[in-house]
Parts: C-alpha cells; sequence; structure tokens
C-alpha cells in the first residue's frame, strides 16, 4: 500500500516538474520554480522510500504565535503547522507550514518635524501624514506571508549523517525560495559530533509602485507635474537577491549533564538589500529661522529620498550554546552570539532559560539580551550639505532603525503542561523592550524624540501530539 | 623570549590543554539517560525557535548563530 502510495507520489511528483518547467504563467519566478520542485520532489521520495522499509511515528506541533507592538505599530499572527516523522532506522521527515498576517504601520525613516509631514505612499497613489512631532509611520504596512519546508535527514552509515531540505515563502510583493544540505560526522562514541551546512537562497521583490531609484526625492502629491515626477523616481519593477549560508559547527558531550555547542557561520548576501519603504529626511544646515528643520524645494515640501545601502554583504556569526540539566531535573541552557558584518554592525547577544520542573508540568522563565552598533552608513536623517542640491555627496545611506545602535531586552515566562506521553500544551508570554541611540540632531531637530523606544508582546499557544 | 614566541608556547600549551581535556569529556552509552530526555536537546522546540528567529531577524540586523541566518521573508 504505501510502496503504491510512494509511486503515486513520486509519479505526481516528476508530472508537478514537467508542468512548473512548462509553466509560463509564473513569470520571472519560472526558472526557480522547477529547482525548488525538484528539490521537493526529491525529499518527498525520499521520505517515500524510507516508509517502504520501516514504518516510524509522527508528531505534530501546532502553535500560534501573536506579536503586537505599542502604540498601533505592527501586529501579527502566526499559526504554525510542524509534521515530523522519525523512522526506526534514524531517518528524519520534516514538513512545516507557516502562516503570517501582518498588519499596522511602521516608522519610514524620517525624523519628526515641528511641523505636518506630508508622505507619498509607497504606490504612488496618495499620501500620509505625521503630525507636528510624531514619528512619521507608514499605515501602508500590510501582507499577508505563507511558507513552506521540508526537510529530511538520514545515516549514511554509523558515523555519517546527511540532510537536505527546500523552502519557499510567498508574501504579496515577495518570493523567496530557498535549498539547503548537510553533513553530520559522529566521533567518541557520539560524544563528539562535527557539522557542515550549506543553503542557497533566491529572493525577488517586487514593490507595489515599483523600485524606488536610491537618494533620489520623493515626489509629493500636488507638486506641479507629479505623475512624471514619481515615475522617474522609480527604476524597475522588481529586483532580487541572493543569499548563500554555510555553518560549521562541534558539538561536544560534557559529562552526563553537560552539552556544549560552538558554531560558525558565514552569510552572503548579493543583490537587492535596500527596503523599498525606507527614506531620509534632509534637515536645513544653512543659519536661520529653519536651522535644524526640514530642508524644502522651490514648491514648498520638504525633502526626503529613498534610502541606499550597498548592494552586498557578508556577516559572521560565532555561537555557543550549553545545556545543563540539574539532579532535580531542572534545566539550565545559555547562549552567547557574537555577530559582525561588513557594513561595520557588530552585535552580542545573551540568552539565558531556566526549566523548572514541577511534576508533569514546567515553568520557563527567560531572558534574551541584545546589543547592536550601527552601520557604517546609517544616518538618523542627511544634511542639507549631503543633498547637494539634488547631488548627494554619499552613496549610501538608510535611517532604518534596525541599523542604528540599540539594544533590546526580552523577558518571558512559558509553561508547559504534558497532557500525556506524546501530548503537551505550552503557553509563552513574553515582553520585547527595544532602544536606540545616535546623533541627537541640531537646531530644531535637537527637540524632537529622533529615537523612541519600540516594545511589543509576544504571546504564543502550542500543542504536541 | 620575545612576545612573539611567548605568544607560540602559549597557544601550543592551551592546544595541548584542550586537547587532553576533550579525551576526558564525554559519556559511555549507558550513561545517557539525562541527555537522551527530550528538553536536553540543543534546540528542543523547533516551533518556537523559528518564530523567535523570524521575530528578531524583522526587528534586529543580526540572524543566525544556531542555524542558518538567510532570508526567507521581505521583512527585513
Amino acid at each position: 500500500m504505501q510502496l503504491i502510495q510512494a509511486n503515486q507520489n513520486l509519479s505526481k511528483c516528476n508530472q508537478e516538474q514537467t508542468k512548473s518547467a512548462k509553466s509560463k504563467t509564473v513569470g520571472r519566478f519560472k526558472k526557480i520554480s522547477p529547482a525548488l520542485a525538484a528539490a521537493t520532489c526529491s525529499l518527498l521520495s525520499a521520505g517515500q522510500v524510507g516508509a517502504q522499509e520501516n514504518d516510524g511515528a509522527w508528531k505534530f506541533d501546532i502553535a500560534t504565535l501573536f506579536y503586537a507592538e505599542s502604540d498601533s505599530r505592527v501586529s501579527a499572527i502566526e499559526p504554525v503547522f510542524n509534521a515530523t516523522k522519525s523512522y526506526n532506522d534514524g531517518e528524519v521527515l520534516n514538513y512545516k507550514v507557516v502562516f503570517d498576517t501582518l498588519t499596522g504601520a511602521s516608522p519610514n525613516g524620517a525624523t519628526p518635524s515641528d511641523s505636518i509631514q506630508v508622505f507619498t505612499r509607497p504606490s504612488g497613489n496618495g499620501s500620509y501624514t505625521a503630525d507636528a512631532g510624531e514619528t512619521p509611520l507608514d499605515d501602508t504596512f500590510r501582507d499577508t506571508r505563507g511558507a513552506v519546508s521540508a526537510n529530511w535527514s538520514a545515516p549514511i552509515n554509523r558515523d555519517w549523517e546527511y540532510a537536505v531540505g527546500a523552502y519557499g515563502s510567498k508574501e504579496y510583493d515577495y518570493l523567496s525560495l530557498g535549498v539547503n544540505g548537510g553533513l553530520k560526522r559522529y566521533f567518541n562514541q557520539k560524544n563528539t559530533t562535527l557539522n557542515a551546512g550549506l543553503s542557497f537562497s533566491s529572493d525577488m521583490i517586487e514593490p507595489e509602485g515599483g523600485k524606488p531609484i536610491g537618494l533620489v526625492k520623493m515626489a509629493i502629491p500636488g507638486e506641479p507635474g507629479f505623475e512624471s515626477n514619481f515615475d522617474s523616481t522609480r527604476d524597475d519593477d522588481s529586483d532580487s537577491k541572493t543569499i548563500i549560508d554555510a555553518l560549521f559547527g562541534v558539538t561536544q558531550v560534557i559529562n552526563a549533564h553537560t552539552i556544549m555547542q560552538f558554531n560558525y557561520g558565514l552569510s552572503l548576501s548579493n543583490g537587492y538589500l535596500n527596503d523599498p519603504f525606507k527614506i531620509l529626511s534632509v534637515i536645513e544646515t544653512t543659519p536661520g529661522a529653519n536651522f535644524g528643520g526640514n530642508l524644502q524645494d522651490a514648491n514648498g515640501n520638504n525633502i526626503y529620498l529613498y534610502e541606499a545601502r550597498p548592494d552586498s554583504r557578508m556577516k559572521h556569526s560565532f555561537y555557543w550554546q550549553t545545556k545543563y540539566a540539574l539532579d532535580n531535573g531542572d534545566i539550565i541552557d545559555g547562549s552567547y552570539r557574537f555577530m559582525l558584518d561588513d557594513w561595520g554592525i557588530n552585535s552580542h547577544t545573551f540568552d539565558l532559560r531556566y526549566r523548572w520542573q514541577l511534576g508533569d508540568a514546567y515553568l520557563e522563565p527567560h531572558l534574551r539580551y541584545y546589543l547592536q552598533s550601527e552601520a557604517d552608513f546609517y544616518k538618523r536623517y542627511l544634511t542639507g550639505d549631503e543633498y547637494n542640491n539634488g547631488t548627494p555627496t554619499i552613496q549610501e545611506a538608510s535611517a532604518d532603525e534596525r541599523l542604528s545602535e540599540m539594544d533590546a531586552i526580552t523577558v518571558g515566562l512559558k509553561y508547559g503542561y504534558k497532557l500525556s506521553k506524546d501530548q503537551e500544551l505550552n503557553l509563552r508570554a513574553e515582553y520585547y523592550m527595544q532602544s536606540h541611540t545616535g546623533d541627537n540632531g541640531f537646531g530644531k531637530l535637537a527637540s524632537q524624540d529622533l529615537y523612541p523606544d519600540s516594545n511589543a508582546i509576544i504571546f504564543q499557544i502550542g500543542y504536541s501530539f | 623570549m620575545t612576545l612573539h614566541t611567548s605568544g607560540k608556547w602559549i597557544s601550543l600549551m592551551l592546544v595541548t590543554l584542550l586537547a587532553s581535556a576533550c579525551s576526558n569529556l564525554g559519556v559511555k552509552p549507558w550513561e545517557r539517560d539525562i541527555l537522551a530526555r527530550p528538553e536536553m536537546q540543543l534546540i528542543h522546540d523547533p516551533v518556537e525557535a523559528g518564530l523567535d528567529d523570524h521575530i528578531y531577524f524583522s526587528k534586529e540586523a543580526s540572524s543566525g548563530g544556531r542555524g542558518f541566518g538567510g532570508g526567507g521573508c521581505g521583512c527585513n
């Protein structure tokens, strides 16, 4: 029966591959779709071959995450469905489906001002405003994302294991497709494990209204020739980036209570790395009544420029994690990550969890601390001198708060209850606090709050069976 | 002894120390009962780990470490 089903699935896969290879409707994504279909089908067939040899047990995890930022910024609901089948020979097949619904408003990068500000919507249709003294938020931030992944891992022999996986994620204006593979080698009676993994991802963005040109002035509705001015700020409908990740790790059993891991990760991104919705304010540097206010054009409109980031990024990460089980069954889980990249950002992440076993239940307090330096090209605003009447003196600039100097603290508590041997219900509540620091401006700008704190509530409910 | 050669000696001693320490690390297969507990796996709740990675990827400039730090969404 399983053999028949496996063959049916395989032939379906072959049909799908042929179909997707022939597909004309998927437009620019058509080159990647057959590759993803092939990878997914290889995974499915690998799983089915495993199924023929010996049956295993399925384990399911379903969870929903609720995420809400303060000041009616972004809120998200994210249901996850995860299915894992473990075979008796050590093979593991995993499928995961995630949905993600985002609504709310996100800072567009412009500084608050002492007067009302008008911004063009990314689509070019209409505008949104920010009151005096208010952090400008783009309220068009709305998206739904669906992501699927399939992973398969299996022993090659007593000492070696391999893993392969494929991934696809689609949003209204974004598509990401990826494949990954890895090898594991056990030493010293499986007390030491070396692993190496490689992941390749190809992402495409098709922002509504087209892709803005970096460091070009935003056209404002109502100005003479707005339509053609807006079109001249766009150079293409879409763009792409590729991301290659390599990960090398060693896991060591220290003693009967302790396990430790060290990882080194290298990540290379190439292509369009801008956020098409982020802009920068240009601030008046000429002494006078408007010193530190928004620089204005001949029409009396504030000048804003679209951001421009480098088209490549190389990140290195060093990760250490240790888990220690106490005699009473409680577990301490601590980790530290150091990351640095060629954008000038380095960061430290400390994470500590204590799992307090209470019979069939457990309580897990969680504390996370994150500290990051700003990117070399991060600028809270551009000066009139840097704007230089439309011929900027700099090539790269972004006011995206995620590239600024920041620290963040997460405090959380998780409660889990074992309903039976294979069933667990868990609830998690966390509070995330992020604060930014940097250049505080000059003149009129100095009285504005350029780095408001942002906080978020995270709530998760999960059930495993 | 110059700074350069003393650095070499310190490195050699560290490597020797680590190598001798590592050979004493680990457990026999029958001593794995605690380490085999599901909650002792390094990532014992992959769903939660995935959700957290997604949140922090969207809000901060760093990603990855325990796994691949790639992309996967237009949120950053």
